[in-house]
């Protein structure tokens, strides 16, 4: 254990600590942009600076560890500036696009933007590149734009020490980190899983969910429902018995988009059918919008009103359960649906259709 | 699942995988795994297939389909007499211990290398490597119970876990993982015609009466039918009335021209769900429900974990939900049911489900956000339990129950010379109801196909990315060969997503006794060219 302070607060932070651990333990936030918490950190973009008492420089938070007796400050005037300064470089690095990040606002703005409000850094009168560099795209689901990179790394973190698929890499050219993602024209060939758990790591959008630049276009929205910025709702993923913890997107009524939430099974991964696959067949066209009752004339399902296809439902249950007895009903519940869905209609089954044949999908 | 996912990615020394795909049929689970791998954790898959965590595999046993039940016989065999027996907990914890040794005796290292198609070095790796393991963890899927003997190969693979005291500690247990989101729940609600909530049974006259007391009727007291038995009792007439909450037999059920058959034979039959599916065409009555972002409730993963589903966003105008629809049938069949919100109903799951008893809404918005709670959960300051059995077993000590190795229902022989498992892909999920209507996920895996070795290809002349036809003695379809050595000689592979092509129109359904699971993963089945 080690006795330090934080901004003049007598702190304990645990051996071989960062200052960036010690300060979140006791609340204290610092900035951070290439940091990504058990997956990655490359110590490269110096917004995490912090001053410590004794160093001739501001010291990166994340990848210095903590010694008995430092005395920090991670707040000033000159780290204000130090950090301001730090994240124009990283706008003005590339081209117009990833220095236009700089002003947006909002639930869906980037991790990037967002910081650049919070530290008051404008779009950049200067950048040193263009846009020219081709973007990524081959994959149905995930895109990589250069042009927004800001060379952090994080992708690689989460492809290779969270998800632990090892197909998207980096490497170096010079002073600068490459990132090869897996999404060219040749993507059938790797190994990626298009999990897109390197997009959600993504702090600029470089890599991004394609379905994102979809839900973008304006879409028919339903009445009366208007939301002033996206919200987010936490929620299980409908798919497969892990039980991952996901954040549905909801803009205007409808769900945009899919994030891993910290759930205990997932620790934030997703895979590609609940990132992906687990809204569009929510506002599909094709949902059924009226009971239908077989018509005696036609022998076809025709629409018919609720307490029409209620009434035909209640009838012809009863009048077999009075006839022949409940055993000859059968109801299947299914296996998709909630824990108070499957409790009800079992209940209904034994106490209104008077039958134990009951059963769930749970064998198929 | 015994155990959690943490628990086992973070503890377990061996990991002895049966039968099951995780990277594509629980993808986070893989990742973990991989996870767990890279952390030191040893592999062992137990698999016909070269999936593709056995190339992260120290051991890959590519035992004959439908073998597992002599499998196991023959670790225990192994455990056994390489000295690796935990004594002291078969003493204390177990029981039943010197029948079951008489009973794997004959189970030789060699038999089981013949009859499973392995190499006995590989088998007695396998054993010393779990059985020196100080924490070892069996996690299985569908490719073990999938079988007419898959009851049986759940309870073989157990007396690997007891025998080795690999139950009830860290990074260790029986893990089934459940296939769809909700089987683990849907089982627990009492969607079982033996069990209501809790599996408590409907045979035990003191559960049915608080039952009848809470629910204020009297209920029936015969046994029920499974759903895989109804079918043929809806043919013979037995069964005249079908209620189908969101599924989609036709598609997903074994040997689709009887289960037609069957629901043709019914008198009424209604079907609730999302879309007007290839079964509700079918029905006489189609209800509209709402999907899991459209209301409030719970769904219970496969480590017992009851996490929250959340409203996003309203149902589409004309549909209903789904507690509401049960509510009307309800009174309008005479039953006077109260109209109750998901919060409600949890309330009412937990005080007549003692494993249930400390599960509410409000404890899962609140201190359980993250976590959820793993039941059993008895009470409102139950933390949940994250591995079961920890000082002994529910009930009574462990026995250990040794079954007999019986061969699958339907081998291959001269006319259907091969053997057929399904299974699924990554991209699709069941029916493709959900996942079919995300345009990428068809984009990469839109189509059927079967997986053939390349061996019994050359033979046949055909090559990889051929159209050709598959059929066993209950159908006839038409897809596409990937060639490749995936699969062993002999054996093949297609998954049960795709409408075209559908392979369920060849599977059989024969059922394990016990479970009524069908048997998925092996029948017969001849291949030709197309013309
Ligand atoms: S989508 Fe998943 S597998 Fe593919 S590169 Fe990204 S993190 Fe890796
Ligand atoms: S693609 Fe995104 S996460 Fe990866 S290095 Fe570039 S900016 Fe960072
Ligand atoms: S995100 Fe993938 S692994 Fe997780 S529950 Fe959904 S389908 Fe399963």
């Amino acid at each position: 254990m080690h006795n330090i302070a934080i901004n003049g607060e007598p702190v304990i932070a645990r051996e071989g600590a960062t200052i960036l651990e010690a300060a979140r333990k006791v609340g204290v936030r610092i900035p951070t942009l290439c940091f990504l918490k058990e997956r990655s950190g490359v110590a490269s973009c110096r917004v995490c600076v912090v001053e410590v008492e004794g160093e001739p420089y501001p010291v990166p938070a994340c990848a210095t560890p903590v010694r008995d007796g430092m005395e920090i400050t991670t707040d000033s005037p000159k780290l204000a500036a130090y950090r301001k300064m730090a994240l124009e470089l990283i706008l003005s690095s590339k081209g117009a696009a990833l220095a236009s990040l700089a002003c947006e606002e909002g639930a869906e703005a980037t991790e990037l933007s967002k910081l650049c409000c919070e530290l008051g850094v404008q779009v950049p009168a200067d950048v040193d590149g263009t846009d020219a560099l081709p973007v990524v795209e081959g994959n149905p689901f995930l895109s990589y734009d250069p042009n927004l990179c800001i060379e952090c790394q994080r992708c690689v973190g989460a492809c290779n020490a969270a998800a632990r698929n090892h197909s998207l890499q980096s490497r170096m050219r010079g002073s600068h980190v490459l990132i090869d993602a897996p999404f060219g024209a040749d993507w059938r060939a790797t190994d990626c899983e298009s999990c897109g758990n390197c997009a959600q790591a993504c702090p600029t959008g470089a890599l991004s969910l394609k379905s994102r630049r979809r839900s973008e276009a304006p879409v028919e929205t339903p009445a009366g429902v208007q939301d002033a910025e996206a919200r987010f709702v936490r929620t299980t993923c409908p798919h497969c018995g892990v039980g991952c913890q996901l954040e549905l997107e909801v803009r205007d009524g409808r769900i945009v988009g899919a994030r891993g939430a910290q759930g205990a099974s997932n620790r934030s991964l997703l895979c590609v059918k609940g990132r992906s696959a687990s809204y569009d067949f929510v506002s599909s066209p094709d949902r059924l919008t009226s009971p239908l009752v077989r018509s005696p004339e036609t022998g076809e399902l025709e629409p018919a009103t609720w307490d029409e296809a209620l009434d035909v439902v209640a009838s012809r249950f009863t009048a077999l359960r009075d006839e022949c007895g409940g055993e000859s009903i059968a109801a299947f519940a299914c296996s998709r649906s909630t824990n108070e869905d499957v409790y009800l209609f079992q209940k209904m089954a034994r106490t209104a259709l008077r039958s134990n044949n009951i059963d769930s999908c749970a064998r198929v | 699942m015994t155990n959690s996912i943490d628990d086992i990615v973070e503890h377990a020394d061996v990991i002895m995988l049966v039968g099951s795909n995780p990277e594509e049929a629980h993808p986070v689970i893989g990742m973990r795994i991989r996870q767990a791998v890279e952390r030191g954790c040893r592999l062992i898959v137990v698999d016909p297939r070269r999936i593709g965590l056995a190339s992260k595999a120290d051991i890959h046993l590519r035992v004959r389909p439908g073998t597992n039940v002599a499998f196991a016989n023959g670790m225990v065999n192994l455990l056994i007499s390489l000295g690796l027996a935990d004594d002291e907990f078969v003493r204390e914890r177990t029981e039943g211990f010197r029948i079951m040794q008489a009973q794997v005796e004959e189970f030789t290292a060699d038999y089981v290398a013949r009859t499973c198609g392995i190499a006995v070095q590989d088998l007695v790796s396998a054993a010393k490597m779990y059985g020196t393991a100080r924490h070892a963890a069996i996690l299985y899927c569908l490719g073990v119970t999938e079988h007419t003997t898959g009851t049986d190969g759940v309870m073989a693979l157990s007396n690997i876990a007891m025998v080795t005291g690999n139950l009830g500690k860290p990074g260790s247990g029986m893990n089934p993982l459940r296939g769809q989101n909700n089987v683990q729940g849907a089982c627990d609600m009492g969607a079982g015609p033996d069990d209501y909530p809790g599996y408590q049974k409907v045979w035990d006259p003191k559960v049915r009466a608080k039952f009848e007391q809470t629910w204020g009727v009297e209920l029936p007291d015969w046994a029920g039918t499974k759903a895989t038995e109804c079918f043929p009792a809806m043919l013979e007439g037995k069964i005249k009335g079908l209620y189908l909450f969101g599924e989609d037999p036709v598609r997903t059920d074994p040997d689709t021209s009887h289960v037609l058959k069957s629901l043709a034979a019914l008198d009424f039959f209604v079907v609730q769900d999302l879309f007007l599916t290839e079964t509700a065409k079918l029905a006489d009555v189609v209800l509209p429900g709402r999907c899991y972002a459209e209301k409030e409730g719970t769904f219970t993963n496969t480590e017992r974990r009851v996490q929250r589903v959340r409203k996003a966003v309203e149902g589409p105008e004309g549909s209903r939900l789904d507690t509401e629809i049960f509510t009307e049938v309800m009174n309008r069949m005479g039953y006077v049911q109260p109209k109750l919100s998901g919060a409600e109903l949890m309330d009412e799951i937990a005080t007549l489900t003692p494993t249930y008893g400390g599960i509410s809404h409000a404890r899962l918005d609140g201190e359980a956000f993250d976590r959820g709670l793993q039941w059993p959960c008895t009470d409102a300051h139950h933390p949940g339990t994250p591995i079961m059995h920890i000082s002994s077993f529910s009930g009574s000590v462990g026995a250990f129950s040794t079954p007999d190795f019986i061969r699958s229902a339907e081998l291959p022989d001269d006319e259907y010379p091969f053997v057929l498992m399904t299974g699924r892909v990554l991209y699709q999920y069941n029916a493709c109801a959900m996942t079919g209507r995300t345009p990428g996920t068809s984009e990469i895996a839109g189509d059927s196909f079967i997986e053939i070795n390349t061996c019994d290809a050359g033979a046949l002349g055909i090559t990889d990315g051929e159209r050709i036809r598959v059929s066993s003695r209950r159908g006839t379809v038409e897809t596409t060969a990937r060639v490749s050595s995936k699969t062993n000689p002999g054996e093949t592979w297609m998954p049960f997503h795709f409408q075209d092509g559908n392979a369920n129109w060849l599977t059989h359904a024969a059922l394990d006794r016990v479970s009524k699971a069908p048997e998925y993963k092996v029948c017969a089945i001849k291949i030709e060219k197309l013309q």
